[in-house]
């Protein structure tokens, strides 16, 4: 399976969802025109991420017609990742993303590990997510994260042994580190090495989507990346600015790569789990 | 006092490039966005609103920035001279507004105040001047304050404190002076004693009893690094200077906040009422 995608950068406006969806349009219909199939929005890109308590205002359920609905019937048939705050059924609110396609909402992910620390507030608007699957779409099996996710090494593990080829993270990562040697972002400096390390360690396609634009003096910085399942960064988008960044994902590189390095074949999936069993068993009974 | 040796704890150096990039779309997203085109600031000649004016030139564009020259009977003329030079060199428009009548005509309805206060009444009056500009212009007014004043509450709430937007509130003095250079302000602006020129020879760092890169390396292995006060003793700063600084960071709480608000209602403004200032931009 080769196929283009495309990471759409963008900046929105913070709790104004119709302004927002707008300009979902345009990029898809931009991304399209382009040949993109896939395109993936940022964290909470429907919405505006530093909500607080907009939260409950810009809630969507996803079994309701609303922008979900609209974006994943439009016009040119493009599959597309949003990001958006999730009403569940029994009324709890969740940072999630939406996998779309075909005119329907196909699978949702919640995020999972809500930054509760430093600039970060989110589980008090939050419910946190609590299983991690991954999706079977027209392009193959994949699997999506959210953010500080990307950060708890278990979670891109979980989706490569489900089989996912590629993971897609959505972010609102915002810039700090300004000191010291080197001409990138602390923040920044940080993502790249874990997204690399993500990608070779799982053997999988990884594409981060981080916004831009400011929030409450928040700078969010961009520098979207697709990394190859070597490790290999094959895209970035620019920092700080708006950005449609474009890119060939081509299965038969993951095929390839798991040949020349087995290392999700020689996982010890078994060892893993009785060790953490155990590991998990002696943590809780000691406390 | 007796602080400690030069080099404990030096800040690694500012990113000045990186700042500048950071700094300059904050003015611009965060004033376009509250629907506003352009900004007003007080000028004193200082570094402080020399880089802040620089930045915001550098932004929108210099005719975007009015920069207010705002002198009292006893301030000094070297630092108009200064302020002058720098609203030539950057081409923003200027503004000249002598606040001894406002000052004084309130200073004659009372005896007595000592430097403090009377500073106070200087920093607010510029305020009463700024946001008149702001209403005038349809302009914001931006903030001064570094994060070595900010933290040590060295500036007058509701005077020079009062700002929509503060580019500079998360740089250490000493970053400032780098970003300072970095961007030109001229090396008299630079190397001169920091003042806030309330009263003749005031000088910052003599009023403080210590030095801005002495304060600085203590607040960044502090406020940014997380050191307990024990660690900062260890690591060679004099036990009295942290005492002190730890102290004027804690009585100064209140300047970096807004008033309390007693709680009676099940939501309340300041306490639940949570929304973002960015709301719905």
């Amino acid at each position: 399976m080769k196929f283009k995608i495309a990471l759409a950068q963008i900046n929105t406006k913070l709790g104004n969802l119709e302004a927002n969806t707008r300009r979902h349009d345009e990029i898809i219909s931009q991304a399209a025109a382009a040949g993109a199939s896939l395109v993936v929005f940022p964290e909470l890109s429907l919405s505006g991420y530093l909500l607080k308590d907009l939260t409950l205002d810009a809630a969507l359920d996803p079994a309701c017609a609303g922008p979900l609905k609209h974006l994943a019937a439009n016009e040119t048939q493009t599959a597309c990742v949003v990001g958006f705050v999730e009403q569940s059924q029994d009324f709890k609110f969740y940072n999630a993303v939406a996998y779309l396609d075909a005119g329907t909402v196909q699978h949702i992910h919640r995020k999972i590990y809500l930054p509760t620390y430093g600039m970060f507030d989110e589980k008090r608007f939050f419910a946190a997510g609590d299983t991690l699957r991954t999706a079977d779409t027209r392009f193959g099996r994949l699997g999506f994260l959210v953010c500080e996710d990307i950060w708890h090494f278990s979670t891109s593990y979980l989706l490569a042994h489900q089989g996912a080829l590629m993971i897609v993270a959505s972010l609102a990562g915002p810039g700090r580190g300004v000191r010291g040697s080197g001409d990138m972002l602390g923040s920044a400096t940080s993502w790249e090495l874990l997204a690399r390390t993500v990608a070779q360690f799982n053997t999988v396609f990884f594409v981060t989507v981080n916004r831009v634009g400011f929030e409450d003096g928040l700078n969010f910085f961009g520098g979207s990346l697709v990394v190859d399942p070597y490790g290999n960064i094959v895209a970035r988008g620019r920092v700080f600015d708006e950005d449609l960044v474009f890119a060939e994902i081509d299965f038969d590189l993951v095929r390839r790569a798991r040949a020349q390095v087995p290392l999700l074949r020689d996982e010890k999936l078994e060892l893993t789990l009785r060790e953490l069993e155990r590991v998990s068993r002696e943590k809780f009974l000691l406390e | 006092m007796d602080i400690t040796t030069d080099q404990v704890g030096a800040l690694p150096p500012l990113n000045s490039a990186l700042a500048l990039q950071i700094t300059i779309r904050f003015i611009g997203e965060e004033l376009h966005k509250a629907g506003f085109e352009n900004v007003v600031l007080g000028l004193s000649g200082g570094i402080d609103s020399s880089v802040v004016a620089a930045l915001a030139a550098r932004a929108l564009g210099p005719e975007r920035v009015t920069g207010v020259l705002m002198p009292y009977r006893t301030s000094s003329p070297d630092s108009l001279a200064d302020a002058h030079a720098l609203a030539d060199q950057l081409g923003i428009r200027r503004e000249m507004i002598d606040i001894s009548p406002i000052a004084d005509g309130f200073l004659s309805l009372k005896q007595d105040l000592n430097n403090t206060r009377k500073g106070n009444v200087l920093a607010r009056a510029r305020m009463i001047v700024l946001y008149d500009f702001s209403a005038e212009l349809h302009a914001l007014v931006l903030g001064t304050s570094n994060k070595t004043e900010i933290l040590l509450g060295y500036g007058t709430l509701y005077g020079d404190l009062a700002s929509a937007l503060n580019p500079v509130g998360d740089l250490y003095k000493t970053e400032i002076r780098q970003l300072a250079a970095f961007l030109n302000i001229p090396e008299k602006i630079i190397s001169k004693p920091p003042t806030a020129d309330l009263w003749i020879g005031q000088s910052d760092e003599a009023e403080l009893g210590f030095s801005y890169a002495e304060v600085d390396r203590l607040l960044y292995h502090r406020v940014d690094l997380g050191f307990s006060p024990e660690k900062l003793v260890e690591m060679g700063f004099n036990r009295k200077f942290v005492a002190r600084v730890l102290e004027l960071m804690r009585l100064n709480q209140f300047k970096r906040c807004g008033p309390l608000v007693c709680k009676l209602s099940p939501r309340t403004v300041t306490h639940d009422f949570l929304y973002p200032r960015d709301w719905g931009m």
